[in-house]
């Protein structure tokens, strides 16, 4: 056989990962338990799923450690789909993820439904050949996932509760954000990116017991210096360049209706993490087919309306005030 | 080429953004004042002179599309006024008119004779960046493909464009083009350009 070129493929590149992100653009994530699940989802025309042992609800409800899924429930859930699978890794639990690597799950969510695993670091994504999604509060928190490889990034909400205001406050406080470092000079910025580092510094000042200087590694093998002016060239990107997160952005946390996936959409959000909110419904493929439809349309109100019609219940929902604070997911992660 | 064109690219789901602006840049290099509009409604095929299916998930464009009506406009444009449409990757599966696997999954608009393959390299680990060689292109092209499909036949009046090894990656038949890959996640337009020619 005559070869003109050699095959030379680049595998985990920055383009590769976050273009995975980019694929999954106006559509809906739902979260599965089992391969029935997995199919209802698929059918309902989700964009990926979840692979999970419990959804959020449960995971609430179940108590105890909660930790990464049984790798061959979720290698059921792979082999039953052919849209993409994603599957949650504790926050710092890097073996977690080399396992979910391993057995061939298409994106990692580092992610506070689980319960933390590392009190200093998240997980190094940059080591990783395929993406990860990390869940954010603010701007600092998106940033710093950023900066550690996330190549997407949704708001945490409160998983779980069926309740949208948390997922509402953080997809806000990152765009106002924004906002705000749109006016700022360069030296606001890099305090700022000072500001954000904080988290850093003050997981290696308990470690070692000493004042961080510039030349002292922070994360890895990233001294503070290096990772104050990355940060600061993230910032300055979003500022200068994009005007918005660099990454694909999700909203999670909280979504039960066809209206909460459209509000969160006019919001600024490229798709929407739906979690408890279709299987713990009372009809979940109909509701899942109708969220999907409200991400597409979700400029038109008229379609809203009569998607929203005859869904019967949906998930029971929680008031976060009810909850005690100890039990928020959202504080999980820093 | 007609002089101020209107290039429709379907805005249902995947990277639409980001084909909305590599085809703006595209149609500023050569000095067209044409333009670029996202479509979201079956009503809006009527006023294009090109259509782009972007990537995306197969199974979730295709069935947004044929449930909101868009298929039957696609094709009365394709036969009425022989619309050049462009597919990339989601968008290739769809120009297809035979799928190897999950065939009820995804609606396929039949377009072009050739057979396709879905996550022919499979999962997202396996997705990647090479250097490709196009037909008629002088120099090799860096082409992305995120768990991407492959031509796996073409016959009739369907053109092999490019090959990695023996997996057919791009193809032309007539006004129609199909790629495994992504044009719209690198800035090299010669891909936008050669479809702005088609037109």
């Amino acid at each position: 056989m005559k070869k003109l070129n050699i095959f030379e493929p680049k595998f985990g590149t920055e383009k590769i990962k976050k273009g995975f992100a980019q694929m999954q653009k106006g559509g809906v994530v739902m979260d599965v338990t089992n391969a029935e699940q997995a199919h209802i989802a698929e059918d309902s025309g989700a964009v990926a799923v979840m692979a999970l042992e419990r959804v959020p609800a449960d995971i609430r409800a179940y108590g105890g450690v909660a930790r990464m899924a049984d790798p061959h429930i979720i290698q059921e859930i792979i082999n039953s789909v052919s849209i993409p699978v994603m599957a949650k890794a504790r926050i710092g639990h890097f073996v977690e993820a080399q396992a979910l690597e391993a057995i061939g799950v298409d994106m990692i969510d580092e992610s506070e439904v689980l319960t933390p695993a590392d009190p200093f670091y998240h997980i190094d994504k940059r080591k990783f050949t395929i993406p990860f999604v990390c869940g954010c509060r603010n701007l600092g928190e998106a940033v710093r996932r950023i900066w550690e490889g996330a190549s997407m990034i949704r708001t945490k909400g409160e998983a779980g509760t069926g309740n949208i205001i948390e997922a509402i406050r953080h997809q806000r406080m990152v765009t106002s954000m924004i906002k705000k470092i749109e006016s700022m000079k360069n030296d606001e910025l890099k305090k700022l990116s000072e500001e954000y580092c904080k988290s850093y510094v003050n997981s290696v000042e308990i470690l070692t017991g000493k004042k961080v200087d510039d030349n002292i590694p922070v994360f890895e093998d990233y001294d503070y210096a290096s990772v104050k002016n990355e940060i600061f060239q993230i910032l300055k990107n979003i500022k200068e360049v994009y005007h918005r997160l660099p990454v694909v952005n999700f909203a999670a946390g909280g979504i039960a209706t066809p209206a909460d996936a459209a509000i969160m959409m006019q919001l600024g959000s490229d798709g929407v993490f739906v979690g408890s909110g279709i299987f713990k419904s009372a009809n979940p493929s109909k509701r899942a087919k109708a969220i999907v439809e409200a991400v597409a349309n979700y400029n038109k109100p008229d379609v809203i309306a009569e998607i929203s019609k005859n869904l019967g219940d949906a998930m029971v929902g929680m008031e976060i005030e009810n909850i005690p604070k100890e039990q928020l997911l959202q504080e999980r992660g820093w | 080429m007609v002089n101020k064109v209107s290039i429709g690219i379907i805005g249902i789901q995947g990277a639409i953004s980001e084909h909305v602006s590599s085809m703006n840049d595209t149609l500023e290099s050569v000095n067209n004042p044409g333009k670029v509009i996202v479509i979201k409604d079956p009503l809006q095929i009527d006023k294009i002179d090109a259509l782009i299916i972007p990537g995306g998930e197969s199974t979730t464009i295709s069935n947004i599309l044929f449930q909101s009506g868009f298929y039957k406009p696609i094709l009365k444009k394709i036969n009425e006024n022989n619309l050049p449409v462009m597919g990339t990757c989601a968008g290739c599966v769809i120009l297809a008119s035979v799928l190897i696997e999950n065939l009820e999954e995804v609606k396929l608009l039949s377009a072009m004779d050739m057979k396709v393959k879905r996550n022919a390299f499979g999962g997202q680990k396996e997705s990647f960046e090479c250097n490709i060689r196009i037909h008629r292109f002088l120099k090799p092209y860096n082409a992305i493909f995120i768990r991407a499909p492959i031509i796996e036949e073409v016959w009739g009046d369907c053109k092999i464009l490019a090959k990695i090894e023996n997996n057919i990656v791009m193809a032309r038949q007539d006004n129609f083009l199909a790629l495994s890959f992504h044009p719209e996640l690198t800035n090299d337009i010669r891909i936008q350009k050669y479809f702005l020619d088609m037109i």
